[in-house]
């Protein structure tokens, strides 16, 4: 039986204090995010039980029950205090998924600094500009990363840390850098969490636009209402489930359900810290036993590449739930899991800035392979007429999607940058960039993005960030990026280029390009593909027209470019 | 063949590896070891078949023939006239 039930009887009369009520929490009391995922769970006599099962590469196996995180993050927020860490300082986490990666996270939140965790991919320009936008006084790292740190340091008098979590005492540890091991620290059994309150902020994620720099999502700890209620209801974590969620906590999906909802529950969840390898995939769930399955489009789409034959090598009988999320989930994907895993996957639809779910496929509810589903209770979700930006009426016409703003996990900011936050805001809606229409049934069908973002793999990419790291290549003139169609990964970044004088086009300067992107800002955001061009689509002023670009890629009618020349 | 390998395992130390200290052999996991993630998979591509003038189809880049360098060296010599 799933928590869920029926839509309409949760629909009707919800409230957030559901949530509120089971959490035990009342309006102005402390909620700390750290302590109700470890020192609560352990308050209900769930100490013993396990809260971590972690595997890394090679089949390194860990295993943290809930007094064992609750201990560990103790440990870590004391280090960080004793350091000189205060609340509300940003704190970044830069790890590969180890446990020092989660358990951090909730030490941080423990002393009341933001976490700020930055996926670990990311090259050292791209660190840059978000350590250098949040201010950060401390990262957390790890020898595999701290060159990249190292890289930036002399422009970031502000950062007073750099704490190395597997510092083998080779090399000398550098200015600001100091060591810390979380087995060899001494425990700390009791430790008094910062008094945070539902509005004090917790999270610092990332997240790139079309133009400008990234964006620093904040979040405060009453998200932990909705992440609760949510993880729950859509995830249908029980008692018993063993839990995992595919996404790295660099990503909100990895920290709004790879940490706090899951913990929050007081559910076991194993986290599996290695490249993707359909056959460990699959290898993993059986090992583990695992019940409830959050994964990603990609993902999916990588393992129906690898053919149904491998999954026969392995018994998927455990799994009770999959859900997805990151990207739309194609109907294929959907049709697929049926018939293979014999369960549909759950398509979820939200984004960093809402911080939970918020159009979603219930267990229990018909799957409509293709759509979203239908919003979470208490949600207001509408399509709105690009023009008069009311709600649109008529079943399946698309619009720009809107929500009603107010529920516990959305964003209440970007970071020093209240301007653009606000212009996520229209006629009472908060618009999150996605077209869609909604069906007779009120299911919700995604059309595409409003904006020129390029969302690879369920990660966003903004052209700008590319282009303008283009242009910082000795041999690149100009720039334009796009996304290309990608059988596997939706969409991949595609560069046009001019060169400078002189400069001549081969392979091996494309293969160098390529590789430049790659240190520079991430694996992610590294063009798939370059094309040299003589020169680039302009405007009558001058300005690159991305769009014609874009439409050649995706095989669409350029239009009238006569128009565009004037207003783009 | 040894050749072909020390070329790849050179290309890999340099590009792909983030701590000096760290050492990787001809059959150390690259993909499922963390040290080359999927996206990266396509600027690896794109050298050996810049490097050994071929064209690798997509189908047999699989994550599983480019985890170890020898595997990877299969693949390329499979191509190489």
């Amino acid at each position: 039986m799933s928590h869920f039930g029926s839509y309409e009887d949760r629909v009707k009369d919800f409230d957030w204090s559901i949530a509120e009520k089971e959490l035990e929490y009342n309006d102005g009391d402390v909620i700390n995010i750290g302590w109700y995922c470890t020192d609560r769970i352990c308050q209900m006599g769930k100490g013993e039980k396990t809260a971590l099962l972690w595997e890394g590469f090679g089949g390194t196996e860990k295993k943290f029950t809930f007094n064992d995180i609750r201990i560990a993050s103790n440990t870590i927020g004391s280090f960080l205090r004793e350091l000189g860490v205060k609340n509300e300082d940003r704190v970044c986490l830069f790890m590969d998924r180890i446990p020092e990666l989660y358990l951090g996270f909730l030490g941080v939140l423990k002393i009341g600094a933001v976490a700020q965790p930055l996926f670990s991919a990311f090259g050292d320009e791209s660190l840059f500009v978000r350590l250098d936008n949040a201010q950060t006084t401390a990262i957390i790292t790890t020898r595999k990363h701290v060159s990249k740190v190292r890289k930036i340091v002399e422009k970031m008098p502000y950062l007073k840390h750099i704490i190395i979590v597997d510092y083998d005492g080779k090399k000398p540890l550098r200015d600001r850098e100091v060591a810390f091991s979380l087995e060899e620290a001494t425990p700390v059994e009791e430790f008094e969490c910062f008094p945070t309150t539902a509005e004090s902020p917790s999270v610092l994620h990332y997240t790139s636009g079309t133009t400008g720099q990234p964006k620093g999502v904040k979040h405060v700890h009453y998200s932990l209402i909705s992440q609760y209620l949510t993880a729950k209801w859509v995830l249908d974590l029980h008692d018993d489930d063993i839990y995992w969620c595919t996404a790295d906590p660099g990503w909100v999906t990895g920290t709004s359900y790879g940490i706090i909802g899951v913990w929050s529950l007081g559910v076991t969840q194993c986290v599996l810290d290695s490249g993707f390898s359909a056959d460990a995939w699959y290898k993993f769930i059986d090992k583990h036993r695992v019940t409830v399955w959050y994964s990603a489009p990609t993902a999916i789409r990588s393992l129906m590449k690898a053919g149904a034959e491998i999954v026969k090598n392995n018994d998927l009988s455990s799994l009770r739930h999959l859900a997805s999320v990151g990207e739309p989930l194609n109907a294929e994907a959907v049709v697929w899991s049926q018939e293979v895993l014999g369960k549909p996957f759950h398509d979820t639809y939200w984004q960093t800035e809402t911080g939970s779910m918020m159009l979603v496929n219930f267990p229990g509810m018909k799957v409509k392979p293709g759509s979203m589903g239908r919003p979470f209770p208490g949600i207001t979700a509408v399509v709105l007429d690009p023009e008069s930006l009311e709600p649109i009426k008529e079943p399946g016409r698309p619009g720009l999607i809107g929500f009603k703003p107010g529920w516990p996990a959305m964003m209440r900011t970007y970071w020093n940058n209240e301007e653009t936050y606000k212009s996520k805001f229209a006629n009472g809606w908060y618009l999150p960039g996605d077209r869609s229409s909604i069906d007779t049934d009120g299911y919700f069908w995604f059309t595409g993005r409003d904006d020129d973002v390029i969302n690879t793999g369920g990660h966003l990419v903004s052209p700008f960030e590319v282009e303008s790291a283009l242009l910082e290549h000795e041999a690149v003139a100009e720039s334009a990026v796009v996304a290309k169609p990608d059988e596997v990964n939706m969409e991949v970044v595609k560069a046009f280029v001019t060169l400078k004088p002189g400069v001549e086009a081969t392979p091996e300067l494309e293969l160098k390009i390529m590789n430049f992107i790659r240190k520079k800002l991430s694996s992610i955001a590294m063009p798939q593909e370059i094309e040299y061009m003589a020169q680039l689509p302009k405007t009558r002023s001058g300005k690159i027209m991305r769009r014609v670009l874009q439409a050649k890629e995706w095989g669409e009618e350029i239009g009238d470019t006569s128009t565009l020349e004037d207003d783009e | 063949m040894e050749e072909m390998k020390k070329a790849i395992l050179e290309y890999i130390v340099e590009e792909y590896l983030e701590d000096d200290d760290d050492e990787i052999t001809f059959d150390s996991p690259l993909i499922s070891g963390g040290i080359v993630d999927s996206f990266s998979m396509v600027s690896l591509k794109r050298f050996l078949e810049t490097k050994y003038s071929i064209s690798i189809p997509d189908e047999k880049a699989t994550p599983e023939a480019f985890d170890t360098v020898d595997s990877i060296a299969t693949v390329v010599n499979e191509f190489v006239s």
